[in-house]
């Protein structure tokens, strides 16, 4: 696997959130979450299912409304933003999928043109072209693009989803368990796709997972979210060197590389 | 793992969620005025939605026309007989296939055909985050999935209604030729003869509203699917049935409001 090799700027934070609190129901999922993703930064969000991972980035991204908090993204109060102003925080930022979400309907060069056309209105066709070619041989599936995303395997699938974000040019990442669902030898191809996305293209990105290896080797610290709070933010070895029940706990059940 | 705390309701949980449905229902209709008018207006997919809707019905339509004309002449002919009445057969069914089993029937059909593949496909990008995906690529997918398509419905519903009726007549005229033999034009002109402008912009009208409704019920269901595969099935199965219901309901709403402009 290849390494991350990364240059944080502590100067610059590109995701401030600060006591938010999100429920669905009666459902309490999120009870006061602080977090921050400097620029440069990958941070991996681990935590068991249902600790509300996926939301806190649905929430980053304006998909949800959080009931209380403050969620600065990029230097703009993510609730306060509708319409335009909410699209153009957006095309900043790239959303790669749990199950990628890739359009059934189109194929995999209408999928990566799909954003751009939508966006860019001014963009000629061979440039949407040139760009979805790019695109495609930087996540390694230059071969692809004909196909639909029933015929591609997992791993293409995932690799399309992250390909489709990065057309647009994000400054941030956030990855929703890019490696889940995988094999191990696929979930490495994707790990390191990660990392040369983060060096190709100088994101930020938030990794929720609840994959250990893929934590440690994608993420400069590593935030641990337990019954809707942080439990410990950190390196991955300040992370797992503390005693804490429930980390250990997490820790035990995964495999590490 | 999350804490959960008792929730009080208004009135009771089912007539709370009701009320719940009924307002979101509203909010996603009124919603479909407010960008209708704006741009992008995706002019394309209107078109490929039209073209899809049109095409894929076009045989059913059809097939069923052609028997609910033969069907009608058939049952009608007896009763007419008995008073030596046969001759006003074309203008009876003329009258029946126009301003009420034209329409009627093409909207059934498209809410079973159409309504049901519009709530399945988008429950299915719903459930599979594909409408998500569209939203964080600053993408409207209510402009891009729902107004497109309630477009399409809104548009294709009555030109297939048109047909509909056209169709239903000849089969009819294939029936009557049988028995009694009539040119093709005679048998028309008899059909409309007794055919007002009213009669069919009354029918064009409940057509555009059938349409409307498929479209809005079918793109509604499939918005707000929820669990997985089973609430894709759920929300094509609701599309059906409740655009049905409602079509029901405008028939004798339209019939009624027409019939008040006829003693004007």
């Amino acid at each position: 696997m290849k390494e991350l090799h990364n240059i944080i700027h502590k100067e610059e934070t590109v995701i401030s959130i600060t006591g938010l609190h999100k429920s669905f129901g009666d459902l309490h999922v999120l009870k006061g979450v602080d977090f921050n993703l400097f620029k440069g930064e990958n941070v991996a969000v681990l935590g068991k299912s249902g600790t509300g991972k996926s939301v806190l980035i649905k929430i980053i991204v304006g998909l949800l409304k959080r009931d209380e908090g403050e969620v600065i993204v990029l230097g703009q109060h993510v609730d306060q933003l509708v319409g335009k102003e909410l699209d153009a925080l957006r095309l900043r930022i790239g959303f790669s999928f749990q199950n990628s979400a890739l359009y059934d309907s189109m194929n995999v060069h209408q999928n990566l043109a799909f954003p751009l056309t939508m966006n860019i209105k001014t963009m000629s066709k061979a440039e949407v072209d040139y760009a979805v070619d790019e695109v495609l041989d930087s996540v390694g599936l230059a071969n692809k693009s004909k196909q639909m995303p029933s015929d591609l395997s997992g791993g293409q699938r995932k690799r399309i989803g992250i390909a489709r974000t990065l057309i647009l040019k994000p400054e941030i990442m956030l990855y929703d368990e890019p490696t889940s669902g995988l094999d191990p030898i696929t979930s490495a191809e994707i790990i390191d796709l990660i990392n040369e996305v983060q060096q190709k293209y100088n994101t930020s990105s938030v990794i929720i997972t609840h994959d250990l290896t893929c934590a440690k080797n994608t993420a400069n610290r590593i935030a641990m979210l337990h019954k809707g709070r942080f439990l410990k933010i950190g390196t991955f070895d300040e992370v797992f060197g503390t005693e804490n029940e429930q980390v250990q706990g997490f820790f035990n059940y995964n495999f590490i590389q | 793992m999350s804490t959960t705390t008792a929730k009080k309701y208004i009135l009771s949980r089912r007539l709370d969620d009701y009320f719940t449905g009924v307002n979101s229902a509203l909010k996603f209709t009124g919603l479909f005025f407010k960008e209708v008018f704006k741009r992008p207006f995706h002019l394309r997919e209107v078109i490929n939605q039209s073209f899809e809707i049109g095409l894929k019905s076009l045989p059913l339509i059809s097939l069923t026309g052609f028997i609910v004309g033969i069907v009608f002449t058939k049952q009608s002919r007896p009763s007419l007989e008995d008073f030596g009445a046969t001759s006003w057969l074309p203008s009876l069914i003329g009258i029946a296939i126009v301003k009420a089993l034209g329409p009627l029937v093409t909207a059934l059909i498209c809410a079973g055909k159409v309504g049901s593949g519009i709530g399945a496909e988008l429950g299915s990008m719903k459930v599979t985050e594909q409408i998500d995906a569209m939203e964080v690529s600053a993408i409207n997918p209510y402009k891009y999935l729902v107004v497109t398509r309630v477009l399409a419905t809104t548009i294709t519903i009555p030109v297939l209604a048109l047909y509909c009726s056209f169709v239903a007549l000849y089969g009819s005229y294939l029936n009557v030729h049988a028995e009694e033999t009539s040119s093709l034009i005679s048998f028309y002109q008899s059909a409309f003869k007794t055919i007002s402008f009213l009669d069919i912009f009354t029918s064009v009208t409940k057509s555009i509203v059938f349409g409307f409704t498929i479209g809005i019920v079918g793109t509604y269901k499939g918005f707000n699917a929820t669990q997985g595969t089973r609430g894709v099935g759920r929300a094509a199965n609701q599309a059906v049935v409740l655009a049905m219901f409602l079509i029901f309901i405008e028939e004798v709403l339209i019939v009624q409001v027409a019939n008040w402009f006829r003693f004007f």
